[in-house]
């Protein structure tokens, strides 16, 4: 089913900057050494006059987008999520997430399927570095039209939000006319009795996968996309807990206080039910190709099948 | 103004940032003090702010990148009318909108939250540049702390500034020579300051940062500089105007007690009286 046309999210969010340039003079792109890899080139190409380069300066960038959005500018930064969740922490936290300013930090390279650079630069922290900052929204898209329409939605919100992105090429799922997005709604994709999938990122395509493999041996599973992991749509995911008594999260992060992380404690304190954390354990990642590395990690639909029939055993 | 009303207005902030920080109890004077002609100087004749109109979105901009020295902000602000004076005895304390560090969302007259040094001067940096994509005027301003300098953030920030040749922008660098482990050259020496800054392509000038005269110069200078941001590395005396308090880096980040506040007063009085 997953067979069809694939485009990696970061790709998606240029095209979005650039449809957002069109339409609003006071979209502002900023970038750190990486606007080739990020994507943000194909604005800097459209609005050379828009897109500042800050050199491999990730901090001093997140302030220079505090002090656009203080000043009426609606600034896009971007890195690397390693580099702009990561190294930049501390500036996103005080000097935009503090006073609430207007700044997206759209963060590419998200996860292991970064590939061959290795652990240095897979993030599989941001999901949790980033929500526990007061006021941020987090959003992870699964795919060319969610990536598209995140990035729209952000401009629209008055606020912090950092947005999530992918290196490498993620089937087109969303591609209906009934698709709509809204921060903070997840979106039920298929519909199940046995056992809840809460999917986010590039693992809702494999979580898709996962779901029929089960359906073949007669596991009926709901899946769930969560794009928006803060606020999180805590009704729609207690409902499912309601409906089918398991929930498996999967998600292309640590299994510390990401997309788990934040159902688990949604759950715990309103209807607890089993659940398993899929994405990656207390550990790094390493080298290799980003497909061989989603087998390793179990992160592929194969391995999350696996590890779902282990849980439901 | 003239040079004795801006005397006297700035012995009027030194005696809100001593009142400010004896009644939160903690608080950062030292530093206060030392920048207390250049906040005077800043909000009575520098600055194109307006109290009745805070939010304008054409007014210059003030970053106090050194944001532990909010009291002295916030005396100048009070007494330019962004608040009433009286508030001033709230500092620091539960449920006052006068946070320890200055906080936009709250305080009449704050353009940008700061604290976590070395972060100011990049927001600074991030408006002079906001000016320039959309031909506005305004000009922006901000006072970093000279062990603060020893943050890398400022010298990212330095970096751009200069390679983008923001002439609406002055860096304002308090050289009182202490920070809190003691003299900022055996802690970690930034020096040369002015050196450096010229490398990052600044304009650079030096002032004695008590003396009125060289502030009007130094501002003056620096608004007819053009193709590069202007740095202004004033010289100063750390607790400035209180006997005990200058050149003792123990009154960094220390609150008087009341005999001490009282001998504070005093100092101000006295100061105040040799300007009548």
């Amino acid at each position: 089913m997953l067979e069809g046309k694939k485009i990696a999210t970061r790709e998606s969010y240029g095209n979005a900057l650039v449809e957002l340039g069109k339409v609003n003079d006071r979209v502002v792109v900023l970038d750190a050494d990486l606007a080739g890899a990020t994507k943000t080139g194909t604005f800097k190409k459209a609005f050379p006059e828009r897109f500042f380069d800050c050199g491999i300066a990730e901090g001093n960038m997140a302030g220079i987008a505090a002090g656009l959005a203080a000043t009426g500018m609606i600034p896009f930064m971007s890195s690397f999520a390693m580099f702009a969740a990561g190294r930049a922490y501390e500036q996103i936290r005080n000097s935009i997430g503090y006073p609430h300013l207007n700044v997206k930090i759209g963060a590419t390279h998200a996860g292991i399927s970064v590939g061959e650079d290795g652990a240095t630069h897979q993030c599989n922290e941001d999901i949790a570095l980033m929500r526990t900052i007061p006021g941020m929204v987090v959003i992870s898209p699964s795919d060319d039209v969610e990536a598209r329409a995140a990035v729209a939605a952000a401009a629209e919100y008055e606020g912090p939000v950092y947005l999530r992105f992918g290196r490498l090429a993620a089937p087109v799922i969303n591609d209906n006319p009934d698709y709509k997005f809204e921060m903070g709604k997840g979106i039920v994709l298929k519909e199940g009795k046995d056992v809840t999938l809460v999917a986010t990122g590039l693992m809702v395509g494999y979580t898709l996968e996962a779901a029929e493999m089960l359906e073949k041996d007669g596991i009926s599973a709901k899946v769930i996309n969560i794009h928006t992991i803060k606020p999180l749509d805590e009704e729609l995911i207690v409902s499912a807990a309601k409906e089918t008594g398991k929930i498996v999260t999967i998600e292309e992060h640590s299994i510390i206080g990401g997309l788990g992380g934040a159902v688990c404690e949604a759950l715990s304190e309103k209807y607890p039910v089993p659940v398993k954390r899929i994405g990656v354990h207390d550990e790094y990642g390493q080298s290799g190709p980003a497909v061989e590395l989603l087998h390793h990690y179990k992160l592929d639909a194969e391995g999350i099948y696996g590890q779902i029939k282990e849980f439901l055993k | 103004m003239n040079e004795l009303q801006l005397k006297k207005t700035a012995n009027e902030i030194r005696k809100g940032i001593i009142t400010a920080v004896y009644n939160a109890k903690a608080g950062h004077p030292g530093g206060s003090l030392s920048a207390a002609e250049m906040f005077t100087y800043l909000y009575f004749e520098e600055l194109n702010v307006d109290p009745a109109n805070p939010d304008d979105p054409d007014r210059d901009r003030f970053v106090l990148s050194k944001g532990h020295t909010a009291p002295g902000l916030y005396a100048a602000l009070a007494y330019r009318g962004f608040f009433p004076v009286e508030d001033l005895k709230t500092l620091r304390h539960l449920g006052s909108y006068l946070q320890g560090h200055p906080c936009m969302q709250h305080i009449p007259g704050v353009d940008m939250s700061s604290g976590s040094l070395g972060q100011g001067i990049s927001a600074a940096v991030g408006m002079a540049l906001s000016a320039k994509i959309r031909g506005k005027d305004y000009r922006t301003y901000t006072l970093l702390g000279d062990g603060e300098i020893q943050e890398g953030q400022v010298w990212e920030a330095a970096m751009f500034a200069g390679a983008k040749k923001l002439d609406n922008l002055v860096v304002i660098v308090d050289n009182n020579g202490l920070q809190i482990d003691g003299k900022i050259e055996d802690v970690n020496s930034p020096y040369p300051i002015d050196e450096k800054f010229k490398a990052f392509n600044f304009h650079v000038i030096n002032i004695d940062g008590h003396d009125f005269g060289q502030i009007a110069e130094a501002f003056e200078e620096a608004r007819g500089t053009k193709g590069c941001p202007t740095a202004i590395i004033m010289k100063t005396i750390k607790g400035k105007g209180v006997s005990y308090m200058e050149n003792q880096a123990g009154w960094h980040g220390k609150a008087p007690n009341e005999e001490e506040y009282k001998i504070a007063m005093e100092d101000l009085e006295k100061a105040g009286a040799a300007l009548c």
